[in-house]
């Protein structure tokens, strides 16, 4: 019926929701889902973590090199991803990790690159807000006894969240959408995220329109609403990101 | 204050990032380079020795005809990229400068897009310049083949309707941070709307417009994943091969993993010139 009168509503008999238990008995989008939210999850919070260590020190702590340690850091965001990628898979491949048909390792071949490919934005991003914090605060920690480690968890986390927040999404987000390093890593069916499923379905499926838009508006929907809720993070990370590799 | 006077606490924030990115960015890059000189058939495969003269994929790349196709189509995506996004991005910003209610309510739906992965919006264009039964085709009333007749211009549509939100959000933050006196005196001295535009808005924005030119040329060496989903292997007849995606089928699809090495290198190179290049054109300026 799509294929005729695109533009109608599905009203009454037109309607029906196979192509949707289509998408999730026959294409096992459930499972893919599952692969993304672990993909992504771990490259968002690794991310978070060590970038937020990283441009903690860089900020606070002088020492000889940090000027030099800080341009690494902006050169790192400019190789685009096709100039490491087949290095990465040849060394993740002579450990073991990538292309050994285990599930969970082939997903850790996919974070580990994707972890490396944000973390210079993020500590771009981090470092420019840590620079704005008053530096009172850490002092009156450290008064009252506090460690360099218990300053940083205690006092700039909770500090920074809103750009922690927007670091987070931006990396969960990017490596949710990035289909090149998921054709790399993923070759079983088992493995794939959403996106590398989505390939799948519109090259073999190409002509079965109500399940490719079943498909799609299942990938587009949630992303839908975690941009309406979490906007104003979004826009101000992926800004933020702009520069990226 | 001697809070950060002991330096052991920084070496142990610093390595896992720096680790990080010493293994999976920097080893890599320089491998790359060193791959390019190689030869190596297979992704997981060892190396074989030295290429044959050492630089004969770099001389490959000046004859192979996938390549030259693949440079002229970047090329015009970069020029789509430049006056397609940013150049629709400055009017659109510029119009909603001068709305007064509902900003907000723009820069949300414009911005959406990037936020999709271009995989999905592969496929939700795929259905709408399907040949039979795609909704444009519906539209015209005859059955069209748009993705043989214009593929290019099938190819780029969507690129640009992605990422024309994004620099309509960093335009519209840079004409917020113009001050409004600036406006207020104009209009005391009698300039119309369109006279604000030209000769306050459009000279302070030149520096974000500057930004974003070096973003969108940068960019478009980058574009993969939405014409691999519209376009796969350079269909119709390799007529729309691009840099990344030739790069790709080289890899994964023909295995020529030197070549391929020596092409990904050459995307890097041709991203720094063009930067540079877009740099000298639009020099910073001071007003």
């Amino acid at each position: 019926m799509i294929m005729s009168d695109a533009f109608s509503l599905p009203l009454g008999k037109l309607f029906t929701t196979a192509n949707y238990t289509d998408a999730f008995s026959k294409m096992n989008i459930l499972n893919a889902y599952k692969n993304s939210i672990i993909i992504s999850g771990c490259v968002a919070a690794v991310v978070i973590l060590l970038a937020g260590m990283a441009s903690f020190a860089l900020v606070r702590y002088s020492f000889k090199g940090s000027k030099l340690l800080y341009n690494i850091v902006i050169a790192a965001m400019m190789f685009p991803v096709f100039s490491t990628i087949i290095p990465v898979f040849r060394m993740e491949f002579g450990w073991g990790i990538a292309g050994s048909g285990k599930t969970w390792m082939s997903l850790l071949s996919v974070i580990l690159p994707q972890i490396a490919g944000n973390m210079a934005f993020a500590i771009v991003v981090l470092t420019g807000y840590i620079r704005s914090l008053p530096i009172d605060l850490e002092e009156a920690a450290f008064m009252e006894g506090c460690n360099a480690y218990q300053i940083f968890f205690k006092v700039i986390m909770p500090l920074t969240k809103p750009s922690f927040a927007a670091v987070g999404i931006f990396s969960f987000l990017w490596s949710y959408n990035d289909l090149f390093t998921q054709q790399f890593f993923l070759r079983n069916k088992d493995e794939w995220a959403i996106t590398r499923l989505l390939l799948e379905i519109s090259s073999k499926e190409g002509t079965n329109y109500g399940l490719m838009a079943a498909v799609v508006t299942l990938v587009v929907v949630p992303l839908l609403i975690v941009y309406v809720c979490l906007q104003k993070y979004i826009v101000k990370g992926m800004t933020a990101g702009a520069v990226k590799g | 204050m001697n809070v950060y006077k002991n330096k052991k606490p920084a070496w142990v924030f610093l390595i896992p990032a720096f680790l990080f990115m010493a293994v999976f960015l920097y080893y890599p890059f320089l491998q790359n380079i060193v791959n390019s000189f190689m030869k190596i058939r297979n992704l997981g495969g060892g190396v074989k020795g030295v290429n044959n003269p050492f630089y004969k994929n770099y001389a490959e790349l000046l004859t192979d005809p996938n390549m030259r196709v693949a440079l002229k189509n970047t090329v015009i995506m970069i020029f789509v990229t430049l006056f397609g996004e940013v150049g629709l991005a400055v009017i659109l910003a510029m119009l909603v400068d001068n709305v007064k209610r509902g900003t907000k309510f723009f820069r949300i739906v414009y911005f959406f897009p990037i936020v999709i992965s271009a995989t999905a919006l592969g496929v939700l264009f795929n259905l709408i310049f399907q040949y039979d039964g795609g909704m444009l085709s519906q539209m015209v009333g005859e059955k069209t083949n748009w993705k043989e007749l214009y593929p290019l211009t099938v190819m780029m549509t969507p690129v640009v309707w992605q990422y024309v939100g994004f620099y309509f959000i960093i335009l519209v933050t840079g004409l917020n941070n113009i001050p409004e006196e600036l406006y207020e005196s104009a209009a005391i001295d009698g300039a119309t709307r369109w006279q604000k535009v030209r000769y306050i808005s459009w000279p302070l924005l030149h520096n974000v417009v500057c930004t974003c030119a070096v973003l969108a040329v940068t960019g478009a060496l980058k574009v993969f994943d939405l014409p691999w989903v519209m376009f796969p292997n350079g269909a119709p007849l390799g007529k729309t091969w691009l840099t990344g995606t030739y790069m790709y089928y080289k890899t994964m699809q023909a295995p020529d993993i030197d070549y391929s090495s020596a092409i990904a290198f050459f995307i890097v190179i041709l991203g720094v010139i063009l930067s540079k290049v877009v740099n000298k054109i639009f020099k910073e300026r001071d007003y």
